[in-house]
């Protein structure tokens, strides 16, 4: 780093591990009710429907509208912990196989009406088992439940064909909110375009392309909260836009997360006025490796590859121009089912010596009979973070073993279609969690006959029978060993994919906002019925 | 439709062929901004040619221990985010430019100019046929055209090229064959017509070169309308791909988060595609001025 | 002059419907596919029979010729449909955006003519002189610079000198003018700015044309201004070729602003337009498309009536 940038990053630094070392001091303080808290949003919902919908452009302004049945602790940084939310309590049968629920009482909708466990199984019903015209995005993820029964008004029950460890948790998915059961048996499509739930804050409007905008709900059932009298979600698809808005103080703050770049600008322009929270992210830059296309059917080729990579070097680098940080396994770092660093140093492309890694994969490539000079396209989705720059330094990596790729950016829409076709060699994967969960992050790299997203095309009965072997293990120290054998099967004796770095989650914002914590997900953690705004 | 008329009194039809090497003389005399235009394409073109003899460093070369370097002896304009050489980068991103700006300008025009001047020659039913279909076009919003050619065919040069030249052709077919027309008319094309001769020669013996005029004209107003066409699509993702070296691309991403930590990633790139764009204007100006015979006579 | 316009009508059809089939089928050439995009590939539980649900819900699994008699029938009758994407009828997809940008054209226009007239008459009256040749650097100029660079730079300039961001919500003139003004008065000026060097170029050449008319140069010797003024009457003819470009870049700034409202965050035509397409929301795009086809050859068809009521000769050709 020379001259005038590196000072002036080195300036943003230490106000930076300023700002950061302010947070729990400030997260003390006794709430201040009132405000209104104005966040831009990068991406906008297709509809209203959580139970249909994906894109996080519709978790951050409508999750304020309503609550699920258990969610994440909004204090905890995994996002790991799970703690009531609708559902006060729960039992789990000892075959793991049955949960029982009870439900608070006294928890109203926004049009005055009692909550009850016919809505959660209304809800639940249209999730897991929905009807013929319903779109139900998630309900692969409940496979096996038999059925939900609600013997009375405060008790929900999930009876499971088979036990799975992550239960609790897709119970308190950030997409899974109760809806009214009346209203879903007059029109069950009628919530893709209306908004009424139990949440903090009630539904004022919503302009297209512009904004969506909250008020406090009176009568939450959860006394006290919410301490804002309103947010306003702003829809702003440019990062740069997002970025002015925060400096110019017309948004408190952007949740999805900013480029370290941006970080540091907003840290120089308005010191401590900002906060900076920042958390490994449950998105991993990941490479896909079509196995149906010669040599890379040939396991030494794929491990070439990823031997080539000199993460820890990159970790550095990268991490200053990208939003990619973490050398890390299949699991976000610092959540239950990470890997150990001493273990992860074990695997291929995980090395301390760079130097013996790229001779390996320059044997393995001889041996394999892959020429010096071998040249691909590396398919790369066309989204600018953290895509290209993680593309330009793979190509780079790569061209030090004496592979010769050239980068071939295609439209992100298109990207989808083309990995799910096959169309590429080698390309940019993402796999994003909106949970960090193992059985939500590894499921895609199951065979291709179980998953539509194995874009490496190949078939692994051992690898499928190991996902299933740690997805319905319910003790965890057992199942943790059955996740390393995954991931070292995965990543380095098959390495039928690969990760290049964790992504970074960076969230600089407001010192005005309070109450809020990070997590590796920006699903989680977005009910905004703890946040409050500062003098 | 109403964009020939504005063609016609844009670009004049010109009857007599001209003796290129005394006007040049002739053009840096009377118009001197025209002459430094034709300078600075000139070193445009020889830089792009020769970027390999002139850059100081491999464009695609990354230095992590350089990253984001302010100017220097080393690196003249700076480091980017990668900590490749902006200068050499710069250098190499002259030749996508003007690989992208000639052959949108030569293709545009000249597929133009032969579709506008068939449509005139044969007037009737084939030229309202060929009116309808440019039309379509005309309509046709540019951002979709060029939307659709990357998506369908992928990014890359010659991709974009494709992208940028479709819509200048229905543009390009407008203007020549308003000048065309009035040729079509002149008694020695009648004569030819009469004499035998066959379509296609005429065409291409008696009719293209009358409108050689406005055809340079286009030529050179599309030069600079590439290059800035370009670099906006790679703005938005839609041009060339990381890591070639083109201005566009310099000017996306890391330079509009860096651009107060580091501004030159973003300010000589800048200056690269307004110079060159200025500069095609500047001698296509002058070009026009000095080929229309009736502003001459001022 | 009715038989005129009659004939110029019927002309727009047959040119709206090639841009109709144009559209259709290359909306449908296009790779990718509207349905995997909402329920994410990426993620292994995405199930095959929820892809076809939606597909047969969107209409997508019928028979293209099918889909485009649906889609011509509907437009016969001024029904757009539903947006795929997000399910709500087009014309309130559209209604809001259609506001901003039609402001926002009007006035960079408005910038632009206030410009370009008097500094391209100016510019004619001193022929190769330095008043002429800064007019051409300036205009150039402003044809050299991308205008989302120009965006930029402005942004940052309101940012960095006066720590200040222009409102980043649409509101209407009639709401509120004064927050209307402070949010598109920006890239009204990055636009207006390309716009004038276009019209300023033109202004000048038009009025060089008409300085050269024989009577005009009798009067030369009666120095400038009388010039200027005899040339009033043919200043009329002048403006029409400057009318030209001004009315075919008004028509072009309708749907075609998409990276200077990508840079100033503005919710307008020309950014729904690249997120249609990028979603692969057919109906939108495809209406998108006809409005703006629509809207140039409106204005061409109003333009060639102004010249056919100036010139009547243009009627009989």
């Amino acid at each position: 780093m020379a001259g005038r940038v590196g000072r002036r990053l080195g300036l943003a630094g230490a106000l930076l591990a300023l700002a950061v070392a302010a947070t729990p001091a400030a997260a003390q303080d006794k709430p201040r009710y009132g405000g209104e808290l104005i966040f831009a949003v990068p991406s906008e919902m297709p509809s209203y429907d959580g139970h249909r919908e994906g894109t996080f452009g519709m978790v951050h302004p409508l999750a304020p509208h309503y609550n699920t049945l258990l969610r994440s602790d909004p204090n905890d940084r995994s996002g790991t912990k799970i703690v009531p939310d609708l559902a006060e309590s729960w039992t789990a049968s000892s075959d793991g196989r049955v949960y029982t629920l009870k439900l608070r009482r006294g928890v109203r909708f926004h049009d005055g009406s009692e909550m009850t466990s016919k809505d959660v199984k209304a809800s639940y019903d249209k999730i897991v088992f929905p009807p013929p015209n319903v779109g139900s995005q998630r309900k692969g993820q409940y496979t096996n439940v038999e059925a939900i029964e609600a013997p009375d008004a405060a008790t929900i029950v999930f009876r499971l064909k088979w036990p799975q460890a992550s239960f609790l948790t897709s119970l308190a998915s950030p997409y899974n909110w109760i809806y009214k059961a009346d209203i879903l048996a007059k029109d069950i499509r009628w919530y893709e375009t209306n908004v009424m739930g139990t949440g903090p804050f009630l539904f004022v409007e919503h302009v297209k392309g512009s904004h969506w905008v909250g008020k406090k709900n009176p009568g939450y059932w959860d006394k006290g909260k919410p301490y804002l009298d309103g947010y306003r979600a702003i829809f702003m698809k440019d990062s740069a836009s997002q970025v002015a808005a925060v400096r110019a103080e017309r948004a408190h703050i952007q949740f999805r997360g900013f480029a370290p770049a941006e970080r540091d600008t907003l840290v120089g322009a308005l010191g401590k006025k900002i906060t900076v929270q920042e958390s490994p992210w449950d998105c991993a830059a990941w490479v896909a490796i079509n196995q149906d296309k010669k040599p890379f059917d040939d396991k030494r080729v794929r491990r070439a590859m990823t031997l080539a990579l000199d993460r820890y070097q990159a970790s550095q680098a990268l991490s200053k121009i990208a939003v990619v940080k973490e050398v890390a396994g299949v699991q976000v770092p610092g959540t239950p089912y990470a890997t150990p660093p001493n273990e992860l140093e074990k695997l291929a492309g995980y090395w301390r010596d760079i130097k013996k890694s790229r001779a390996e994969a320059k044997r393995l490539l001889k041996e394999a009979g892959v020429p010096e000079g071998f040249a691909f396209t590396f398919m790369n989705r066309g989204l600018p973070m953290p895509y290209e720059p993680v593309g330009i330094w793979l190509i780079d990596q790569w061209r030090q073993v004496g592979l010769n790729a050239t980068m071939q950016t295609i439209e992100a829409s298109q990207h989808v279609t083309e990995l799910r076709n096959g169309n590429f060699t080698v390309s940019s994967d993402a796999q994003c969690g909106y949970s960090v969960e193992p059985d939500l992050d590894l499921a895609k790299f199951q065979s291709r006959d179980i998953s539509h997203s194995n874009y490496g095309r190949y078939t692994d009965r051992v690898l499928d029978d190991l996902y299933q072997k740690q997805s319905r293990t319910l003790d965890p120290e057992e199942r943790k060993r059955y996740v390393r054998e995954f991931e070292r099967r995965l990543l380095d004796e098959e390495a039928h994919t690969f990760i290049t770095l964790q992504w970074h989650r960076i969230v600089p914002y407001n010192a005005k906002v309070r109450g809020w914590t990070v997590t590796p997900s920006h699903y989680l953690n977005q009910q905004l019925d703890a946040i409050w705004l500062a003098e | 439709m109403a964009i020939q008329r504005a063609a016609t009194s844009d670009i004049p039809d010109v009857s007599a062929r001209r003796r290129w090497l005394t006007e040049i003389g002739d053009f840096c005399r009377r118009r001197p901004l025209g002459a430094i235009g034709a300078a600075v394409v000139a070193i445009n073109i020889l830089v792009g040619a020769g970027a390999e003899l002139i850059a100081p460093y491999d464009p695609l070369a990354t230095d992590y221990g350089a990253m984001l370097a302010a100017p220097s002896a080393a690196h003249w304009l700076g480091t980017d985010a990668f900590g490749r050489d902006v200068l050499s980068r710069i250098v190499y991103g002259s030749r996508t430019a003007m690989l992208v700006g000639f052959a949108c300008a030569f293709f545009g025009a000249t597929i133009g100019a032969v579709i506008g001047v068939t449509s005139a020659y044969f007037g009737g039913r084939v030229d309202l046929l060929i009116q309808r279909v440019n039309d379509i076009f005309l309509a046709f919003p540019l951002i979709i055209l060029a939307l659709a050619v990357v998506a369908i065919l992928g990014t890359g040069i010659t991709n974009v090229i494709m992208a940028i030249t479709i819509p200048m052709i229905p543009r390009a077919a407008l203007v020549a064959r308003s000048s065309a027309l009035a040729i079509r008319e002149l008694p020695y094309v009648d004569a030819a017509r009469a004499a035998g001769f066959r379509h296609r020669r005429i065409i291409l013996r008696h009719m293209l070169p009358n409108v050689m005029a406005p055809y340079l004209i286009m030529l050179t107003a599309y030069l600079g309308q590439a290059i800035l066409a370009e670099a906006s699509l790679t703005f938005l993702g839609l041009g060339v791909s990381e890591p070639t070296a083109a201005w566009g691309l310099m000017l996306r991403g890391a330079a509009v988060q860096f651009a107060e930590a580091a501004p030159w990633m973003a300010i000589f790139p800048g200056l690269a595609i307004s110079l060159a764009v200025f500069a095609f204007n500047l001698f296509g100006d002058s070009l026009r001025d000095a080929l229309d015979p009736r502003l001459k006579t001022q | 002059m009715i038989k005129y316009i009659v004939k110029r009508l019927l002309l727009m059809v047959p040119t709206l419907l090639g841009v109709a089939v144009l559209i259709f089928f290359l909306m449908r050439v296009v790779p990718g596919d509207i349905v995997e995009l909402r329920f994410m590939g990426d993620s292994a539980f995405a199930s095959k029979d929820n892809l076809d649900k939606e597909r047969a819900r969107l209409g997508l699994d019928r028979p293209l010729w099918q889909q485009f008699v649906t889609w011509m029938t509907g437009i016969i009758r001024f029904d757009f449909g539903t947006s795929m994407w997000t399910g709500a009828p087009i014309i309130e997809e559209i209604k809001l955006r259609a506001a901003l940008s039609f402001q926002l054209a009007v006035m960079a226009t408005f910038i632009a003519v206030v410009l370009a007239i008097p500094l391209g008459v100016v510019a004619a009256l001193k022929q190769d002189t330095w008043v002429d040749y800064a007019v051409r650097i300036f205009s150039i100029a402003g044809l050299a610079t991308p205008s989302f660079w120009l965006g930029i730079v402005f942004i940052l300039m309101l940012l960095i000198v006066f720590k200040w961001l222009p409102p980043m919500v649409y509101t209407p003139f009639w709401v509120d003018p004064w927050q209307n003004m402070l949010q598109l008065i920006w890239p009204a000026l990055a636009v207006g700015y390309r716009y004038s060097a276009v019209a300023t170029r033109m202004t000048r050449s038009a009025m060089l044309e008409v300085l050269r008319e024989d009577y005009i140069r009798t009067a030369r010797a009666k120095g400038l201004w009388q010039k200027l003024i005899l040339s009033r009457h043919a200043l009329k003819n002048a403006m029409l070729p400057v009318l030209t470009v001004v009315a075919l870049e008004f028509a072009f700034l309708m749907g075609g602003l998409v990276v200077t409202e990508q840079v100033f965050n503005l919710n307008g035509l020309g950014m729904l337009f690249v997120e249609s397409v990028a979603r692969r929301d057919y109906t939108l795009t495809q209406a998108l498309v006809m409005l703006v086809a629509f809207v140039f050859i409106f204005v061409n068809f109003a333009v060639d009536l102004m010249y056919a009521w100036l010139d009547p000769r243009i009627r009989f050709r």
